[in-house]
């Protein structure tokens, strides 16, 4: 898993669910849940954005937190569908 | 129903005096555009704006007894004012008025402040009891009729709403931050705290008594629920479904009780339905009912609406609220909530009440208090299932229940019960937490606090609102049953702090328009408190009694419909192409700056994103709405106070 790809990971969750704000500390191990950073419709933009911007396709059984609950997570998630 | 204001100190000039009262009288006059009074005697001032419902004729108020001992302005009414004349009359007392006013001064010279418990009525009261030089403030059970009060140089002012408090001269319009930060948790300040620093409200069921310089507050009447333990199935289910019946009945009829037609609120869900049908079988010359309709499905309700108008064969009125409505009258409905909303659920109902007032009716009865009594939120059902899923945190079967409680939201539809689980935060919360119900609606409206400026959560710190409410609980809260718990937070909290208030009173008279609520008659809620939770939340089935209570009155397709909570569209209503024009002035950097209260750059986006149509989530319309009307309210509250210092040259 590439830094670019957790780079931009962090991209989007700061402008989409932090408003920009970039004074968050936002470690890559961080639970997106536990600190309400993100919602049951955040997810769902969240997984839009990885289809997009990755071209992988998710399905409804991947949408779990063991796979997209923080930025390490989601960028590990990432590689494993890119390498199907 | 009326708006009263007053004064109590000797620092204050009689001149002084009159400017004061004439102030809060102004600030007033919507409450009550029927008549205006205002009496000063000695250390106190009272003033009174009166819409007149009961004893048109002679009801006039500030009101005094032939003795001139007590003065009272009161907002309100006593609806067993009737019983409570003919006993006091049995007892040698005469009445020289009709009105329930006069029967308020001869019960407590009759009792003195045990007067208090007799009263089946919303009111909130100013009474200068000047034989024993005091002055008694009091608030009705529930917290229906609203007071507040400030201090300035020594003199106490109170009066039925903060704008006519901020209308007095050099007055700040401060926001108070421990005040937003518990409405960006809570969903209302915890009372008697104010969304201003320098205002404060008599909380519910509570006395003040001024004497001998000397201020007490007190609590006359607490929510009370028996311990867990004393608890009995309820083998008599059957009788107890005829008592409620009975005692709303009666609840209705005497809220009925006015000197002008009554008309009824009419949402299509089992509670205003079985209001207005007690009400159709007394009413004679036909009942009128009062509802909202709005264009998107998710929240319209008309199809039901129709159906009961027509059981009841009412003559049934409606007002469509578009978005484009609800954007353009929020800034006016900020100027009367007095308080951050985080959700544009007031703006419809103050269309409403414009449209009961334009249809030159002045009262409505509602079904308000039937969630919180009888356990009819979802809110009830998700602790209940919660608890059930915390019992077993591995199972993958049981979070797939919260999917059915909230079937309307369609962000859960796609989730993986591990994703269920976690929002939910089943599993990792304690059982026995006081506010266990409530913490994931806490934690969610909390999340919007990411908006908030680094001042603000400078001078917050860390304050934790929901740690502040949970050490003002009742002492035998933790012997009580966990849905009773959870009912005493909504009832005893959220129904006056934002319900009755935001929802009801404030929105409701700024057309003068007095809302009742047979729900919310002492005798009901008592009756409720007492059932037990199987016979309120029968497993997930909500108001398991109201609903057999109602059936017969209530077609069955009414009673037994899923619940559809009122909802009004929130951030979507100011998406373009209809996003209204007043957003880039309130919302403008410069503004936000002024301000301090929140991020600018993260507002900006947030705004961008609500323009464009994007904000679909929780937090982020409960943010969007909490901070414009956050901002609608600084501009309302500090406008025409900063214009009157200026033309008075007073502060």
């Amino acid at each position: 898993m590439s830094d670019e790809t957790k780079a931009a990971i962090r991209t989007f969750i700061v402008e989409n669910f932090l408003f920009g704000d970039e004074s968050h500390a936002l470690p890559p191990d961080l639970s997106l849940i536990d600190n309400d950073l993100i919602d049951s419709t955040g997810i769902l933009e969240l997984v839009g954005f990885l289809e997009e911007r990755f071209g992988i396709q998710v399905a409804d059984a991947d949408i779990v937190p063991v796979n997209l609950d923080t930025i390490d997570r989601i960028a590990g998630f990432i590689t494993r569908k890119q390498a199907v | 129903m009326c708006g009263i204001a007053g004064y109590h100190g000797r620092n204050i000039a009689p001149e002084q005096a009159a400017i004061c009262l004439d102030r809060m009288v102004g600030a007033l006059r919507h409450r009550g555009p029927d008549g205006e009074g205002m009496l000063i005697h000695g250390d106190t001032g009272l003033a009174h704006t009166r819409l007149s419902i009961v004893g048109l004729a002679d009801g006039a108020q500030p009101m005094t007894t032939p003795d001139d001992a007590l003065a009272v302005s009161f907002n309100g009414e006593i609806f067993n004012y009737v019983e409570l004349r003919d006993e006091l009359v049995a007892r040698g007392h005469r009445f020289r008025t009709t009105s329930d006013t006069e029967v308020l001064l001869a019960a407590y010279a009759h009792k003195g402040l045990d007067c208090l418990a007799d009263f089946n009525g919303d009111f909130a009261f100013a009474l200068d009891d000047r034989r024993n030089r005091r002055l008694v403030l009091a608030r009705d059970r529930i917290g229906v009729r609203p007071l507040f009060y400030t201090e300035q140089d020594g003199t106490l002012f109170f009066a039925s709403e903060i704008g006519a408090l901020l209308a007095l001269p050099g007055m700040s319009a401060e926001i108070d931050p421990f005040a937003l930060d518990q409405t960006f948790t809570l969903w209302c300040p915890i009372p008697p705290r104010t969304a201003f620093r320098a205002i404060r409200e008599l909380p519910p069921g509570h006395v003040m008594i001024v004497e001998n310089g000397h201020r007490t507050v007190r609590p006359w009447w607490q929510l009370s629920f028996p311990d867990r333990g004393d608890i009995r199935p309820d083998g008599r289910f059957g009788e107890q479904v005829e008592e409620l019946r009975a005692l709303l009945a009666d609840a209705t009829r005497i809220r009925l009780r006015a000197d002008v037609p009554v008309g009824a609120y009419l949402s299509g869900g089992i509670d205003s339905s079985f209001i207005a049908a007690l009400a159709a079988k007394t009413v004679t010359r036909g009942l009128r009912t009062f509802s909202l309709t709005f264009r998107s499905r998710e929240h319209d309700e008309s199809d039901w609406q129709r159906q009961m108008a027509a059981t009841l064969d009412a003559e049934a009125d409606s007002v469509e609220c578009t978005t484009e409505a609800i954007a353009g009258h929020l800034p006016e409905t900020m100027r009367h909530v007095e308080n951050p909303i985080l959700r544009t659920a007031p703006v419809p109902l103050h269309l409403l009440s414009a449209r009961v007032r334009e249809r030159g009716m002045k009262v409505v009865l509602t079904g308000e208090g039937a969630d919180e009594i009888f356990a009819g939120y979802d809110l009830f059902r998700e602790a209940r299932v919660r608890r059930f899923c915390g019992r077993q945190p591995e199972s993958a079967r049981r979070p797939r229940l919260f999917q059915r409680l909230y079937p309307y939201l369609p962000g859960l539809k796609q989730q993986s019960p591990e994703y269920l689980a976690r929002f939910f935060s089943f599993g990792s919360e304690a059982l026995d937490d006081p506010l266990y119900s409530h913490r994931p609606r806490f934690r969610s409206t909390a999340a919007a606090k990411l908006f908030f400026s680094a001042d603000l959560k400078d001078a917050i710190g860390d304050y934790d609102a929901a740690a502040d409410l949970a050490a003002r609980l009742p002492a035998d809260f933790g012997r009580w049953h966990p849905l009773h718990q959870a009912q005493y937070l909504e009832t005893a909290f959220l129904l006056p702090g934002y319900i009755l208030s935001s929802q009801g009173d404030r929105v409701m008279m700024a057309n003068a328009v007095e809302g009742r609520f047979p729900f919310l008659d002492h005798r009901v809620v008592s009756f409720a408190a007492n059932l037990s939770p199987d016979a309120k939340l029968r497993g997930l089935r909500e108001k398991h009694i109201l609903k057999e209570a109602a059936r017969g009155l209530v077609p069955d397709a009414i009673v037994d419909r899923a619940k559809q909570p009122y909802r009004a569209p929130d951030s979507e209503s100011f998406a373009a192409p209809h996003t209204p024009a007043y957003l880039d002035a309130v919302l403008s950097p410069e503004r936000l700056g002024q301000g301090g209260l929140f991020n600018v750059k993260a507002v900006g986006k947030l705004k961008e994103k609500v323009v464009k149509g994007q904000v679909s989530g929780f937090r982020d319309n409960a943010a969007f709405i909490g901070i414009l009307s956050t901002e609608l309210l600084r501009h309302a509250e500090t406008t025409p106070s900063s214009q009157l210092l200026s033309s008075t040259g007073i502060s």
